[in-house]
C-alpha cells in the first residue's frame, strides 16, 4: 500500500517532508492524471504521500501590508468567490479556464504553479502580478519571486524539504487584468497559447505594463520589451503596440495540439486582443 | 478507518487513503453509480458532490473524505427526483455511462442557481463527456424544472409514440449495471502487459519463478490458449493473437495476462517481469506500408494489402466532362471514446464458460471465444451488460477472450476492466484513408463521371478493413446519379492501432472527399451548392452506381427540400455579417450523404421470440443489444404494435445468448430495420395464433387483463383464459434483409435499403487564430418512418457531434493521444443549436416503413462543416481535423 501522512500541523508536515522522499497532495488534480499515466504502462508504484489538508489555516485569501496571500490550498473556486480588486480578474479569468467545474473546486492555485507545466494557466497571471512564493522549509519561511521559483520545463526551486505555504500578491494603484486562452475545445483544454496582463493605468495611460505569454516555452514569459513598448501608450492604442520582435524570446513547440509557428503568431494575436479587451 | 457522511448517513470504510474516493465509493462501499472513465478528471463520469460541489472522484484521496460530506447519484433528494425525470422525458440519457456525472454536475448548479441560464448549464457540465447525446437534451433536460413524460401509448399507438426510453430508469438512477459495475465476490483479476512498442520480438524468461515472487495465481501467455489463439471478424481472417507469440505489430497489443488477487496484480510493474524487447522499425501510415520493399506483416497479405474493393459502372475516361475538380484528402484515426472503457467478467461453468462483459454483438463475441477456448458455440454464453457506449469500437472482442482462457487456467471466475489508456491504446478506431479523388460534371451541373481510390490504413490486424474497403465503393460518389464510377480502395496493413468499425465504415471518410468535390464543381460552373446538390439527387426510380434501382424510400430531394429555408437564412445571415467583417467571418456549408443499412451483401438476419405465458406475461426476447440508441425501445414499439397489446404489458428479456435468438449484432444501422422487423414478424406471428385461437380477423382488438385476453372484432368479444391454455402462445419472427452478391465490378444490391441526409452548417471563423466555433446546424433526414421520434432525433444529435469532432478536433495518433485530455473530443460548450427534420418517406421492407438511423447522422457533418469554412474563408481544406494551427496555415502560409 502507497503510504499516506494526513499531519494537522505544518510542522508535522515539514517533518515527514524532510525524513523522505514524498510528493505533496492538495486537490490531487496533478496528481492522480500522473499517476494513472503510469499505471497505464505498468508503473503503478507511488512515493509515499503526503496531503497537507488537514493543515488548517493554508485555505485563506488574507490582505497584508503590501498586498494579498492566497494560501496553498485556496481552489481555483474559492479565489473566483473571493472579494478582489480588477487586479485579479485575469486570475478570476484563468479559474474558469482550468478543467471543468470539478477540477476548479478541487485544483489549487499554488498547485498549479508547483506542477509548473508550460501550459498550466495561472502561471502567466501570476508572473504578472509579480507573485512570490512563500516557501516554509526546515529553516524557516523564504520568499521566492515567482519567475525565480519555476526554474524550467516542470521544475521549480522547491526544495525536497520545503513545502510552498502560499502566493504573495503585491498591491498595484490603478490595476486592471485579463487573461485570453487559446484552445481546442470549449471546456476541459489544455491550452496552446495563452496571455495574461496586469496594466496600471493612469489618467487613460498605461503606467505600468506586465504581459506574458504561457505555453510558448519551457516555462511561462514576460515580455519586457512589449512591456517598455506600453509604457506611456493610450490605453486605446495599446492593442496597436505589439508586434512580432516583441515575442522573440518565445520558443514554441510542435506538438499534437499545434505548430510551433502557429503558437507564435497566435501568442502575438491574443496578446492583441488581451490589450483590446482591458481598454473596453 | 476513514468515515464521512454518503448520502446523509454516515459510513466508516476501511480503504487504503490514497485510493481514488471512486474506486472506495464503488468497491469499497459497493456503491457503483459512481462511474470511472479515465481515472484523470478528464471525462467527469465520476462526478460526485463533495460538501456540495462537484468534484471528480477518481481525483480525490479518499483520505480527503474524511469528514466530508458526500453525495453521489444514488442520493435521493427533490432537485435529483427532477433531473431524473427530465433526463427520461426528454432522452437526456442514451447509453446512460455519463448519465450519473451529468446529473450530479447539474444538480451542483440547481442546488445554487434555481433557474439557471443555458450558458450556466453548459459551464456546469461542461467538466463531463457524453459521445452519445450531442449534448443538446442534456441541456434541454437541465433547464426543464417542470419535466413531463409522455404517457405511454394505448394499444396500436406505440410506433411514432415519443416515449422515455423503457431501459431509462437503472440510468437515471445509477443501477445499471455496466461491464466493470458487478463481479462475483471470489473473481480474481486480471491486468494484461501490453507491448509498449510498435513492432518487436520479445523472449521471455522464468514466468514460474516470476510468478511465484510476484504472488500470482496465473502468468498466461499464448501457450495457455487453449484453441486457436486467433481472433478477427471475418471467418476466413483471424489474424490477431489473444496473446502475442514472441512478435508484436503494434502498440498496445496483448503479450501476458496477469491473474491473481486485485492488490497482487495491480502492484505489478512491467518491468520486473521477464521480458526481453527487441525492437524493430515499425511501419507508420499507409504510404510506408505500400512502400518498395516494406517488410510484409502477415504472410497471407503481399504488399501489406488485406483486401481491395472495386466498382466499375459506365466509362469514367470517355465520360463527356465540362468541368472536373479533383483533390487528394487524409483523414486521421478517430477513437470511439466510449465513456465506459471495456470491461467484465467470465465464469467457468459445468458446460464451459459464461462472459459477462459489455458487447455490441453478443453472438459473434460467443463463436470467438469458443475458438480461442477450443470449445463448441454452445458451449459458452454470453451475457451482455449494459453498454457504455459502442459506436461499433464494441463490435470486436476485447476482454472476452482473455477473460475466458484466464477462467478457463484459474477455474475461477476472473474480472478485469480496461484502463482509458489500454481501451484507446488496444481496442480498434475509425480507419485514417488516403483519398484521390475526382469528379466531373456537363454544363447544366449533372455528374457525369467519379473516380476514386483510397487507400484505408486498417493497423496492424485485420478487424473490419475488409467491410470498410467493400461498403466505400458503393457509396464513395454520394447520394447522387452518375452514371459513369469508377472506384477502387485498398485496406492496408501497417504496425498502427487496429482499425475497424466506426459509425459508417468509410463512408464518412470518402464523404469529405465527394462533397468537397461538389462545393468545386457549384463553384467552377458558378452554382449554388445547394442546387447542384439538389439537380443530382438520387431519388425514386433512380439507378445506383451499383445497378440497384431504387424503388422506395429514397428521399433525399425531400431532404433538400425542407433544408432550402434553412439555407437560404444562412446564406442571408453569411452575407450580412460577412459586409466589411475581415477577421471574424461566418460561412455556411451543406452536404448530403446515403447509407446502406445492414452488411454489405452479406446475409445478415436477426430473429424475435415472443411469448404470451399462460400466467399472463408477455416477453420479448430480443437479442438485439442495445448500445444506447435505443432498439429496446423502439423494437418494444414495433412489437407492441405488430401484436396489438399496449407497449406497458411487455417484459423484455435482452441479448442473453441462452434466452434469445441471434439478432446480429448492433451495427450497419441494421436493429431498427432487420431487428425491428424480425420484431413485427414475430408480434404479427402471434397476433395470428390468438385470432385464430378466437376465429377473428385482423381488424380485431385485443386487451389483456391478468391471464385474460380478450379479442373484440365486429362480431363481439371472445375471452381466453390463458391459463387453460395447454401451452404458452409464441410468436416467432425472422428477418434477413434481401440483397444480391456483388460481382466483380461491384455490381448488384448490397443493401436492402438506404439512408438518406443532408445538413447545413453555419460556422464562425476567426481567421487571426484559425478557430473555428459551429454556431448551427440544420439536418434533414429520411428515416422511413420514426418509429420514437425523441430517439430518434437523438441519434441524429449524437451523430452530428461525432461529425463536427471529425472535422474539426478529434486525431488519434498512437502513444501520444492516449487519452482524454490529449485526444479531444466535443464537450457542451462545442455543439451548436442544432435543429432536425425528419423525413418519412416509407421503406416497405422496413417495420411499419421504418429504416437504419445512427450512422447517417454523422456522415454529413464533417463534410458540411469543411463546405462552411471554405465559405468563410475561401480556403478548401482537404485534411480533418481542422485544427486550429491547420487552418492558420491554409490561411496564412504561402
Amino acid at each position: 500500500m502507497i503510504a499516506y501522512h494526513r499531519p494537522a500541523s505544518l510542522a508535522e508536515a515539514l517533518a515527514i517532508r524532510a525524513a523522505g522522499d514524498v510528493a505533496v497532495i492538495a486537490g490531487g488534480t496533478d496528481i492522480y492524471p500522473a499517476h494513472t499515466a503510469r499505471r497505464a504502462w505498468g508503473e503503478p508504484t507511488h512515493k509515499p504521500v503526503l496531503d497537507i489538508t488537514a493543515i488548517p489555516g493554508l485555505n485563506r485569501i488574507e490582505k497584508t501590508e503590501a498586498g494579498w496571500r492566497i494560501g496553498c490550498l485556496v481552489t481555483w473556486a474559492a479565489l473566483r468567490c473571493a472579494a478582489l480588486p480588477p487586479l485579479f480578474d485575469g486570475l478570476k479569468a484563468a479559474s474558469r479556464e482550468v478543467g471543468g467545474a470539478q477540477v476548479q473546486n478541487r485544483g489549487t492555485i499554488l498547485g498549479n504553479v508547483i506542477t509548473a507545466s508550460p501550459a498550466g494557466d495561472g502561471i502567466p497571471n501570476l508572473l504578472a502580478l509579480e507573485a512570490r512564493v512563500e516557501i516554509a522549509g526546515p529553516g524557516g519561511t523564504r520568499l521566492l519571486p515567482l519567475a525565480e521559483f519555476l526554474t524550467g520545463y516542470r521544475a521549480t526551486a522547491l526544495r525536497a524539504d520545503e513545502i510552498a505555504t502560499a502566493l504573495h500578491i503585491p498591491r498595484l494603484a490603478e490595476a486592471r487584468s485579463g487573461f485570453v486562452k487559446l484552445g481546442a475545445r470549449r471546456h476541459l483544454v489544455i491550452s496552446i497559447a495563452m496571455a495574461a496582463g496586469v496594466l496600471a493605468v493612469q489618467r487613460g495611460r498605461i503606467a505600468e505594463a506586465r504581459i506574458a505569454i504561457g505555453a510558448c516555452s519551457a516555462v511561462a514569459q514576460r515580455l519586457p520589451a512589449l512591456e517598455a513598448a506600453l509604457t506611456g501608450v493610450a490605453l486605446t492604442q495599446a492593442a496597436e503596440v505589439p508586434q512580432a520582435a516583441h515575442l522573440a524570446a518565445l520558443s514554441p513547440i510542435n506538438d499534437v495540439r499545434a505548430s510551433a509557428a502557429y503558437r507564435r503568431e497566435a501568442a502575438l494575436v491574443l496578446v492583441r486582443d488581451l490589450l483590446r479587451g482591458l481598454a473596453a | 478507518m476513514i468515515a464521512f457522511t454518503l448520502n446523509g448517513k454516515p459510513v466508516e470504510v476501511e480503504a487504503p487513503p490514497f485510493a481514488p474516493l471512486s474506486d472506495t465509493l464503488r468497491e469499497g462501499l459497493g456503491l457503483t453509480g459512481t462511474k470511472v472513465g479515465c481515472e484523470a478528471g478528464d471525462c467527469g463520469a465520476c462526478t460526485v458532490l463533495m460538501d456540495g460541489a462537484q468534484a471528480c472522484a477518481c481525483l480525490v484521496p479518499t483520505a480527503q473524505a474524511q469528514g466530508a460530506q458526500v453525495t453521489t447519484i444514488e442520493a435521493e433528494h427533490p432537485v435529483l427526483a427532477r433531473l431524473r425525470a427530465a433526463f427520461l422525458a426528454h432522452g437526456a440519457a442514451q447509453c446512460g455511462i455519463c448519465t450519473p456525472g451529468m446529473i450530479m454536475a447539474a444538480a451542483d448548479l440547481l442546488l445554487r442557481v434555481e433557474m439557471p441560464t443555458r450558458d450556466q448549464v453548459a459551464d456546469a457540465i461542461g467538466g463531463v463527456l457524453c459521445r452519445c447525446t450531442g449534448y443538446t437534451k442534456i441541456l434541454d433536460a437541465v433547464l426543464d424544472a417542470a419535466p413531463a413524460a409522455t404517457p405511454m401509448p394505448e394499444a396500436g399507438a406505440a410506433v411514432g409514440a415519443a416515449i422515455a426510453r423503457l431501459d431509462g430508469a437503472p440510468k437515471v438512477l445509477g443501477t445499471d449495471r455496466f461491464g466493470a459495475d458487478a463481479a462475483p465476490a471470489e473473481a480474481l483479476w486480471l491486468r494484461v502487459v501490453r507491448s509498449p512498442h510498435a513492432a518487436a520480438r520479445f523472449t521471455l524468461g522464468d514466468l514460474e519463478a516470476t510468478r511465484v515472487k510476484l504472488g500470482l495465481a496465473a502468468i498466461l501467455t499464448h501457450a495457455d490458449v487453449p484453441g486457436p489463439n486467433a481472433f478477427g471478424i471475418m471467418p476466413n481472417l483471424k489474424d490477431q493473437p489473444v496473446l502475442a507469440e514472441g512478435f508484436v505489430r503494434f502498440r498496445g497489443e496483448a503479450v501476458l495476462a496477469l491473474v491473481g488477487e486485485r492488490a497482487a496484480v495491480e502492484a505489478v510493474r512491467d518491468a520486473e517481469l521477464p521480458i526481453t524487447w527487441h525492437p524493430l522499425p515499425g511501419l507508420h501510415g499507409v504510404e510506408a506500408a505500400t512502400a518498395e520493399g516494406a517488410p510484409q506483416l502477415h504472410a497471407h497479405a503481399p504488399g501489406n494489402i488485406l483486401v481491395r474493393g472495386r466498382l466499375t459502372c459506365g466509362d469514367v475516361d470517355s465520360a463527356p466532362a465540362a468541368v472536373s475538380a479533383e483533390g487528394t484528402f487524409r483523414t486521421a484515426f478517430v477513437e470511439h471514446a466510449y465513456i465506459e472503457p471495456e470491461a467484465g467478467y467470465a465464469v467457468p461453468t459445468d458446460t464451459g464458460m459464461e462472459v459477462v462483459a459489455c458487447t455490441q454483438a453478443p453472438y459473434m463475441d460467443r463463436e470467438e471465444t469458443a475458438r480461442v477456448l477450443g470449445l463448441p458455440e454452445e458451449a459458452v454464453r454470453i451475457r451482455p451488460t449494459a453498454c457504455g457506449g459502442g459506436f461499433g469500437g464494441k463490435l470486436d472482442v476485447s476482454v472476452q477472450p482473455l477473460l475466458a482462457i484466464a477462467a478457463r487456467k484459474a477455474n475461477r471466475p476472473v474480472r478485469m476492466i480496461y484502463s482509458r489508456t489500454e481501451s484507446m491504446a488496444s481496442t480498434t478506431k475509425r480507419h485514417p484513408a488516403l483519398i484521390r479523388a475526382r469528379m466531373s460534371a456537363d454544363t447544366e451541373g449533372r455528374f457525369t463521371a467519379y473516380a476514386l481510390e483510397a487507400d484505408f490504413n486498417t493497423g496492424a490486424y485485420a478487424s473490419w478493413g475488409p467491410t470498410v474497403a467493400n461498403r466505400v465503393p458503393v457509396h464513395a460518389s454520394g447520394p447522387y446519379r452518375v452514371p459513369h464510377v469508377r472506384n477502387r480502395t485498398r485496406a492496408v496493413y501497417t504496425n498502427d492501432t487496429p482499425a475497424g468499425a466506426f459509425r459508417g465504415f468509410g463512408v464518412p471518410q470518402a464523404a469529405i472527399a465527394t462533397e468537397t468535390l461538389v462545393d468545386d464543381l457549384a463553384e467552377k460552373l458558378g452554382l449554388d451548392r445547394w442546387e447542384i446538390r439538389r439537380r443530382n439527387a438520387i431519388g425514386h426510380g433512380d439507378v445506383t452506381p451499383s445497378g440497384q434501382v431504387l424503388h422506395a424510400s429514397a428521399g433525399l430531394p425531400e431532404c433538400l427540400d425542407a433544408l432550402k429555408p434553412d439555407w437560404d437564412a444562412m446564406l442571408a445571415e453569411v452575407a450580412a455579417q460577412n459586409r466589411g467583417a475581415s477577421r471574424h467571418r461566418l460561412g455556411a456549408g451543406i452536404a448530403c450523404m446515403w447509407y446502406g443499412c445492414g452488411n454489405t451483401s452479406l446475409s445478415n438476419p436477426s430473429r424475435m421470440r415472443v411469448v404470451l405465458s399462460r400466467d399472463g406475461t408477455l416477453t420479448l426476447f430480443n437479442g438485439a443489444v442495445d448500445i444506447g440508441q435505443g432498439s429496446t425501445t423502439v423494437i418494444g414499439q414495433i412489437c407492441a404494435d405488430a401484436l396489438g397489446l399496449p407497449l406497458d404489458r411487455f417484459r423484455f428479456v435482452i441479448g442473453d445468448t441462452a434466452l434469445t435468438h441471434d439478432a446480429g449484432k448492433t451495427s450497419a444501422s441494421r436493429q431498427t430495420f432487420v431487428s425491428g422487423r424480425a420484431a413485427y414478424e414475430a408480434g404479427r406471428d402471434l397476433r395470428r395464433r390468438i385470432l385464430a385461437l378466437a376465429n377473428a380477423g385482423d381488424d380485431a382488438r385485443l386487451s389483456l387483463e391478468g391471464t385474460t385476453l380478450t379479442v373484440t372484432d365486429a362480431h363481439g368479444g371472445r375471452r381466453i383464459a390463458l391459463e387453460a391454455l395447454p401451452e404458452d402462445l409464441e410468436g416467432d419472427g425472422h428477418y434477413d434483409p434481401p440483397t444480391t452478391m456483388l460481382d466483380a465490378e461491384g455490381q448488384g444490391i448490397p443493401y436492402a435499403t438506404y439512408g438518406f441526409a443532408a445538413q447545413c452548417a453555419l460556422v464562425a471563423v476567426d481567421t487571426a487564430l484559425g478557430t473555428v466555433k459551429v454556431r448551427r446546424i440544420v439536418a434533414a433526414q429520411d428515416v422511413g418512418r420514426a418509429i420514437n421520434p425523441t430517439l430518434t432525433i437523438g441519434q441524429i444529435h449524437g451523430g452530428i457531434a461525432q461529425g463536427l469532432g471529425l472535422a474539426l478536433m478529434e486525431e488519434f495518433i498512437p502513444g501520444r493521444t492516449e487519452n482524454l485530455h490529449d485526444y479531444l473530443i466535443p464537450t457542451a460548450g462545442d455543439v451548436p443549436e442544432i435543429k432536425v427534420h425528419l423525413i418519412e418517406d416509407p421503406e416497405p421492407e422496413g417495420p411499419f416503413g421504418a429504416k437504419g438511423v445512427g450512422e447517417p447522422a454523422l456522415v454529413p457533418t464533417a463534410p458540411a462543416i469543411l463546405s462552411a469554412i471554405r465559405h468563410a474563408t475561401g480556403v478548401t481544406l482537404r485534411q480533418v481535423p481542422v485544427l486550429p494551427h491547420r487552418l492558420w496555415e491554409a490561411l496564412h502560409v504561402r
